[in-house]
């Protein structure tokens, strides 16, 4: 039976020749990811175990991957103390992928993942974030679940009752204008189909726009397929994929590509032309609330975030550091930017990017989370307005919920910086 | 028969029904304290004690979308409150039934504030303004998840097999 690329990694994980929509497997897991929430994972973990005379052990401590990212430094005892269980917890069972709060291996789970080559095409990745969605980019089925389930992995290896979901084939073709970014290609998408449009549903994206686009860029759209409700967003692996995991992720050995068969099966069909798309703001407080960016021109900001693991690589500080290079962040206008990771925090200082935007006013924050959640650091004013690179607009995402917050993509958000108001990126370059 | 308490919109988040600040807090018998923590509305009620076990929120579409924290079910669960949406973020609806939080798919959900509703089969009838809703049942799987207690017991169950 034809198969979409969804498809056929469920069906090979769950040992059966082939799935359709609708059928309930249960799939082995190949990597499994949590962050700080893992404090949860393993309450959960011993609550299964309790009343068993079994001894709790995780199925495979090399398949769990925990990365701390959230809250880093810790802001509270609170944190300290999940942080503290966790890495007992973690000893006892002998997980190696773990990545502390360090300048060395630190980072976003979503960059430190594919950075470290744990993530491989054909893989069934889950992990306790919605942004899980991100490593659908490495052509692998990954999907965001709760603490609960994940507890439910850690003893048994495989997910429970998994409904096959359909898939939507997104197309997007066209000449890539100069400054349009991968960002304002996702946010496009998540205007066009609704915050809903597919729940339940993987997202595979093809076209020319998709091939001619590095990793760094479909993990953008990867990550924020979850904004449009979908369970995974996947690019079929391809040449890049495996240059970027050869030559950056350094991951040796076969690599096994799955790919949609002709005759795949598709619920739904979106052709997307970017040849004449204008850079997109996603606007409060609903991240599928989309306008081109002349529709929302000169909106007075107080705050600018460049980070996130849906913008916070190297690639994204480079087009910001390029933009703003001899010039100053508004006076009245604070700027904040924290890269995904460490290894991409020591690049851009090399590459001189950090000096660029520091030099121009651009606070350079640990990499980890930091704003994007509004728990740890840059929490906004009541009435104040930000606009960031990060992936959610929601009433009280940046930590207050009279604030407002816009998402774009970086180089918008440096241009913006300069002016202190929503500001096309095709003005700043001209 | 119960109450319609809170009657909200289309796509409340995950980010709303428990800020992202209290994340820390993960324990499901400490993060009912948050519940809609920034929510004066919602605060109001539980202040004034109108916030009774099985009392209803009603939600639009898309509840509970965004972040994956299980905390946004936990804290509904803790104050024992029964959901109804027209639809629900895949996440949400996969962690209410996980933890045994009473979630109700009804798509034409008709209902103010203070308006009493008799859940029955696959029925909500609105005892105050006498419409009828079907409910759209939780898939077959869900539906055991939920009759095992929730996802810990039916987990457990599979372990001693
Ligand atoms: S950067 Fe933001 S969206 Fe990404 S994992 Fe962290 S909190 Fe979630």
């Amino acid at each position: 039976m034809a198969m979409t690329v969804a498809e056929k990694i469920l069906a090979r994980a769950a040992n059966v020749s082939s799935v359709k929509p609708g059928d309930i497997i249960e799939p082995s897991v190949d990597l499994a990811m949590s962050h700080e929430n893992a404090a949860l994972v393993i309450n959960q973990f011993f609550e299964v175990y309790k009343g068993t005379d079994l001894s709790p052990k995780v199925w495979d401590p090399d398949k769990i991957a925990i990365i701390f990212d959230h809250r880093v430094p810790a802001e509270s005892s609170k944190t300290a103390n999940n942080q503290k269980k966790i890495r007992n917890f973690l000893k006892e069972q002998g997980v190696s992928k773990f990545h502390e709060i360090r300048g060395d291996v630190g980072g976003i789970c979503h960059q430190i993942l594919p950075e470290y080559g744990y993530v491989r095409p054909g893989y069934v990745v889950l992990g306790t974030d919605s942004h899980t969605t991100s490593h659908g980019a490495l052509g692998a089925f990954s999907m965001g679940i709760g603490a609960t389930e994940m507890a439910s992995v850690w003893c048994l290896g495989t997910l429970l009752n998994l409904e096959v979901p359909g898939t939507i084939k997104v197309n997007i073709n066209g000449v890539m204008p100069e400054t349009l970014a991968a960002k304002d290609i996702i946010l496009y998408l998540i205007g066009k189909i609704t915050a809903k449009g597919a729940t339940f549903k993987v997202l595979e994206y093809h076209g020319s726009v998709i091939s001619n686009m590095n990793v760094s860029g479909r993990l953008t759209i990867s990550n924020m397929s979850v904004e449009a409700g979908a369970s995974a967003g996947i690019v079929p692996a391809d040449q890049e994929t495996e240059r970027y995991l050869r030559e950056e992720a350094g991951v040796t050995g076969e690599l096994n590509f799955v790919t949609p068969d002709q005759d795949a099966v598709y619920e739904q069909i979106v052709d997307i032309d970017v040849t004449n798309l204008e850079p997109q703001i996603a606007c409060p407080h609903t991240v599928d609330n989309v306008e081109p960016i002349s529709n929302v021109n000169n909106v007075k900001l107080d705050q600018i975030v460049i980070g996130s693991c849906t913008n916070g690589r190297l690639e994204d500080l480079e087009i910001a550091a390029k933009i703003l290079k001899g010039k100053k962040v508004a006076n009245d206008v604070r700027m904040l930017v924290f890269p995904a990771s460490s290894k991409i925090y020591r690049k851009a200082l090399e590459e001189g990017y950090l000096e660029m935007l520091a030099q121009s006013g651009a606070v350079i924050m640990n990499p980890g989370c930091g704003c994007c959640l509004g728990v740890h650091q840059g929490a906004l004013a009541d009435g104040e307005v930000a606009l960031a690179t990060t992936n959610r607009n929601f009433k009280g995402r940046m930590g207050n919920p009279n604030a407002e917050v816009y998402l774009c993509s970086p180089a918008t958000a440096a241009a913006s910086a300069i002016t202190g108001k929503i500001t096309d990126p095709r003005q700043e370059r001209s | 028969m119960s109450k319609v308490v809170y009657k909200l919109g289309n796509d409340i988040s995950t980010d709303t029904i428990y800020p992202g600040r209290f994340m820390a807090t993960v324990l499901p018998t400490e993060t009912p304290e948050y519940a809609f923590a920034d929510d004066k509305t919602f605060n109001t009620l539980l202040n004034s004690g109108t916030l009774t076990a099985k009392s209803i929120i009603v939600g639009g579409e898309n509840f509970g979308c965004g972040s994956s924290r299980e905390q946004a079910a936990s804290c509904l669960k803790g104050h024992d409150l029964i959901v109804i949406a027209k639809s629900y973020a895949r996440i949400f609806l996969q962690n209410a039934v996980n933890l045994g939080l009473q979630t109700i798919t009804v798509p034409d959900i008709d209902a103010e504030n203070g308006h009493e509703l008799d859940i029955s089969g696959d029925k909500v009838l609105n005892m105050t303004t006498g419409k009828e809703f079907n409910i759209q049942p939780l898939s077959g799987t869900r539906q055991m998840v939920m009759d095992a207690g929730g996802l810990i017991e039916y987990t457990r169950s599979r372990l001693r097999k």
